[in-house]
């Protein structure tokens, strides 16, 4: 706090006091630690731009309407292989540059194939882009639903115990006990071609058993709190003692859940793809490129960079999102004591004996 | 001249804390001989458990220390970890203020007491196992053989502080740090623990350094006394010195924040004896079940229970841990069902009232809870804890509520710039604060206060009790105070109620209960109530003494 104050410096300060004395509700509170955390919005900007990105790139069609796209390649083209930048005889290779020619470079260009082609010659900067649209909306619409329905379960199982929490618990384990790659493969045996929107709200219907068990647990032990009386006292109904007053206490541990469950959204899908039921050929997803490749890993690795890449930074922006929120709910959150901090206290420790 | 056991000098201790060092022990000198009883004193923050920790290196790695620490002649400070591991448990010994976090739940005490002595001699098991034995009949725990089997849990909480103590005393230590012992005791209990701690400190000749806030336990134990403020030692002295000659304006204040029985002035009862008005909170014959979970049989807190409360006074009900008191104050705002009986609140019966009629009566009642740091939510500013009971009764919104929000903060005392803050943010008695001016919102004509100052340090207790009473005088509600401390209910309360085990021994008025008690149990509490004075002290104890005889 003190840090923070004395770096944006005291006109920053001054306006901070004047509006200390007003009002604040919780959510306010949140939404101005969570706009303060640096790498949430980092994330954020780095995860709207991937997004606008690539879902500009390619030309689409909604609802009948034709937008065309930034590239100039689809997936469908089959462009002659031509030879980029290699040099052992391979072709397909990237033509992107980025080092400028004055740092002995070839200058910063994007060039006919800045990510390369494959192996039968289709542009892969707009197979990265259209997997890349693929995998972003697998991962949302799974860790959207999964979340909601986890979250919710969990919540009124732990909350109102007994015998509603018997069948929750009861009808949880059963879908645990089913293995989500039958299902996917199932679902997508039979309705693969109603599109990978479908198969992702398929997985999500049933990836909320882990999350759902954890937000129970939590609710379990805070609704023992007493603060939980004190909002009984004050009348508050139990929708209320749910959302307003349990949940935001339970919300590091759903948070953690929900973007492991969103990275594992990306590697299910993956899985789902090599056994030919996620998304189906021509059609690409990032997960589908790198099961594709993975032979062409040693002789052609730009094939496995690219969509490594993205996602990566998917994933990692999602993570410091979450942190960013978690954060921002939770009020106790201080500086970490680094290893420099803790090597200095040794060292004062020593001079302190000393004299 | 006896033994010197422990003797600190120019001790220091400094916390690194977000790049400052902090001081929490400023230069402390002692000096302790064996047989004889030192007492650290001061309120929470002052550096007196920094200072026992300190001892034996146990503090945190951000933390720094200098000065020199000398058991038995040998330097303790910065000495290397095999000398202080020789040192921890056979030298000096601890006894911590929880004992439920302290032993470990998933160990017999008798395996616990067998671990401590076979680290530090060598012993066969057996061999151990009887010495385990001799220590538990030592520290007077029931049927030795039975208990030394039995886990933490399974014992009482004096139990269980005593088998603490026969782990300190396992290897027979020279010097016991004591911390807190008997904070989370119950006074008898702890009248009970003192007398052990003292018999055996005559027996076996060991050295304690005391540490506590309670000025009482210091004027039965100790014979030197540390006060200490913010890290330094403000005063130092005899028993007799310190508490008939404080000579240090924080010793004076502090020993003046200690709640007196009998010290305070009759009060006049808010109604007449011959017309009565009608109670705000009337129960008759309550009877209060916890239902039968699993394999554990139900258990009745409460049997019977009778009693009525009248506008504008404070009834305080007292009794130890366990006897039905914060049942009889939950159900009383239908926090917890009824089994038999009736409950009503100005007029209105809640024993079998339905949600939506709770709503209303609950308008009616406020609650403060015990402990401030888990009744207000974590996660919700303090502005808006306080201002929820009154927008869920929808009495205002906006602007409105907010101006009704700083009221209530001014009220109790608290800035307005305050709403903004989360409850961690704030000090033990500020958030105190917080729970009444929330119980305060709707202005009820009940108010129910749950033990809300055992958390807190003397003063801060004194200026939250004077803050009840003066909001109490301005808006006139009733007010059951349920505390365990007969002290602090002569101050507060008309009329006094005594549980034990679920039953009311005795009612009346205040006076009539703390001069005069008829019920036997009642008189015990008062006596086990420790004094801040040493003399009186001694007197007590050996009518205790002579009583057990």
């Amino acid at each position: 706090m003190n840090e923070n104050n004395s770096v944006e410096g005291d006109s920053a300060e001054i306006s901070l006091i004047e509006r200390e004395t007003q009002g604040l509700s919780q959510s306010q509170i949140v939404r101005k630690r969570f706009f303060r955390h640096r790498g949430a919005m980092v994330s954020i900007f780095v995860l709207t731009s991937i997004i606008g990105l690539v879902y500009s790139a390619l030309d689409a069609k909604y609802f009948g309407v034709r937008i065309p796209g930034w590239w100039k390649y689809s997936i469908e083209d089959l462009p002659e292989l031509t030879l980029g930048q290699c040099k052992d005889g391979l072709v397909g290779c990237p033509t992107l540059s980025v080092v400028p020619n004055f740092l002995g470079g070839n200058g910063v260009h994007l060039g006919d194939h800045p990510f390369g082609q494959d192996d039968i010659g289709r542009d892969y900067l707009a197979l990265v882009m259209r997997g890349a649209q693929r995998s972003l909306m697998v991962t949302f619409i799974i860790g959207a639903i999964a979340g909601v329905i986890g979250t919710v379960v969990g919540a009124i199982s732990g909350f109102y115990r007994g015998w509603i929490d018997a069948i929750l618990m009861r009808f949880t384990d059963f879908i645990i006990t089913v293995p989500t790659i039958i299902i996917g493969s199932v679902i997508g045996f039979h309705f693969g071609n109603l599109g990978v929107a479908f198969l992702a709200f398929y997985l999500g219907l049933f990836g909320w058993t882990g999350l759902s068990r954890l937000v129970r647990g939590e609710f379990l032990t805070l609704r023992e709190r007493e603060f939980v009386d004190a909002a009984r006292v004050a009348g508050a109904t139990n929708r209320r003692i749910i959302f307003k007053h349990i949940l935001p206490n339970a919300v590091g541990i759903i948070i953690v859940s929900v973007t492991l469950l969103m990275s594992g959204a990306i590697l299910l899908e993956t899985a789902l793809s090599y056994l030919g039921f996620g998304v189906v050929a021509p059609d690409v997803s990032l997960g589908s490129l790198i099961s594709q490749y993975q032979e062409s890993f040693t002789t052609r690795p730009w094939l496995f960079w690219y969509p490594g890449l993205f996602i990566i930074v998917i994933a990692l922006s999602i993570n410091f999102i979450g942190d960013g929120l978690r954060d921002a709910f939770d009020p106790r959150q201080r500086r970490r004591l680094t290893r420099k901090d803790r090597d200095r206290a040794k060292l004062g420790s020593k001079t302190g004996v000393q004299k | 001249m006896s033994e010197q056991v422990l003797k600190i000098s120019d001790f220091n201790v400094d916390f690194w804390v977000d790049g400052v060092w902090y001081p929490a022990v400023i230069d402390m000198n002692l000096e302790l001989n064996a047989g004889k009883v030192t007492a650290i004193v001061g309120e929470s923050g002052s550096g007196k458990s920094t200072t026992a920790l300190g001892l034996m290196s146990l503090l945190a790695s951000n933390a720094r220390m200098s000065g020199s620490v000398q058991v038995k002649q040998e330097e303790m400070l910065n000495a290397n970890s095999a000398t202080l591991r020789k040192f921890r448990g056979r030298e000096v010994a601890y006894i911590f203020q929880e004992p439920m976090t302290a032993l470990n739940p998933v160990y017999t005490i008798g395996f616990q007491i067998v671990e401590t002595l076979r680290n530090h001699f060598d012993m066969g098991p057996t061999q151990a196992h009887e010495r385990a034995l001799e220590l538990i009949t030592l520290v007077d725990i029931p049927e030795p053989e039975k208990s030394i089997n039995k886990y933490p849990h399974q014992l009482s909480g004096g139990q269980r502080q005593r088998a603490m103590i026969a782990q300190a005393l396992a290897c027979d230590p020279g010097l016991l740090v004591a911390d807190e012992p008997t904070t989370a005791l119950d006074v008898t209990v702890q009248a009970e623990i003192l007398d052990l701690m003292r018999g055996l400190k005559d027996k076996l000749n060991s050295a304690i350094l005391l540490i506590t806030h309670d000025m009482g336990v210091v004027a039965d134990m100790a014979d030197e006394i540390l006060v200490m403020k913010d890290g330094v030692t403000v005063e130092r002295g005899s028993a007799d010195q310190i508490f008939n000659n404080p000579q240090h304006p924080y010793t004076q204040q502090l020993l003046g924040a200690v709640p007196k029985l009998g010290s305070t002035k009759k009060r006049t009862m808010p109604y007449s004896e011959s017309a009565k008005p009608a109670p705000v909170l009337k129960l008759t014959d309550v009877t209060i079940e916890y239902p039968k979970r699993g394999r554990i049989p139900a258990f009745t807190a409460v049997k019977n229970f009778n009693l009525e409360i009248y506008p504008g006074e404070i009834v305080g009900l007292v009794g130890e841990s366990g006897s039905g008191k914060t049942t009889v104050g939950r159900a009383s705002i239908g926090l917890l069902p009824i089994k038999t009986g009736s409950i009503e609140i100005v007029g209105k019966d809640i024993s079998h009232a339905t949600q939506k009629d709770l709503f209303s009566i609950r308008r009616h009642t406020g609650i403060v809870f015990q402990d401030p740091a888990s009744s207000l939510n974590p996660r919700l500013p303090i502005g808006e804890s306080i201002g929820e009971p009154i927008f869920l009764a929808k009495i205002a919104k906006g602007d409105a509520l907010a101006h009704m929000i700083e009221d209530l903060l001014d009220q109790v005392e608290l800035p307005r710039s305050y709403r903004n803050r989360y409850p961690h943010e704030l000090s033990g008695g500020q958030r105190q604060r917080v729970g009444i001016a929330r119980a305060l919102a709707l202005t009820p004509d009940l108010l129910i206060a749950d033990e809300p100052t055992s958390a807190l340090d003397v003063s801060v207790q004194a200026r939250f009790l004077d803050l009840l009473q003066e909001l109490q005088e301005k808006l006139k509600f009733a007010c059951l105070f349920i505390s365990h401390d007969l002290a602090v209910v002569d101050i507060l309360s008309h009329r006094i109620a005594v549980m034990q085990n679920g039953l009311l021994v005795e009612e009346g008025d205040r006076d009539a209960i703390l001069l005069n008690p008829k019920n036997d149990y009642t008189r015990r509490l008062i006596s086990a109530v420790p004094v801040p004075d040493p003399a009186e002290q001694r007197i007590r104890r050996e009518a205790r003494l002579a009583a057990k005889k």
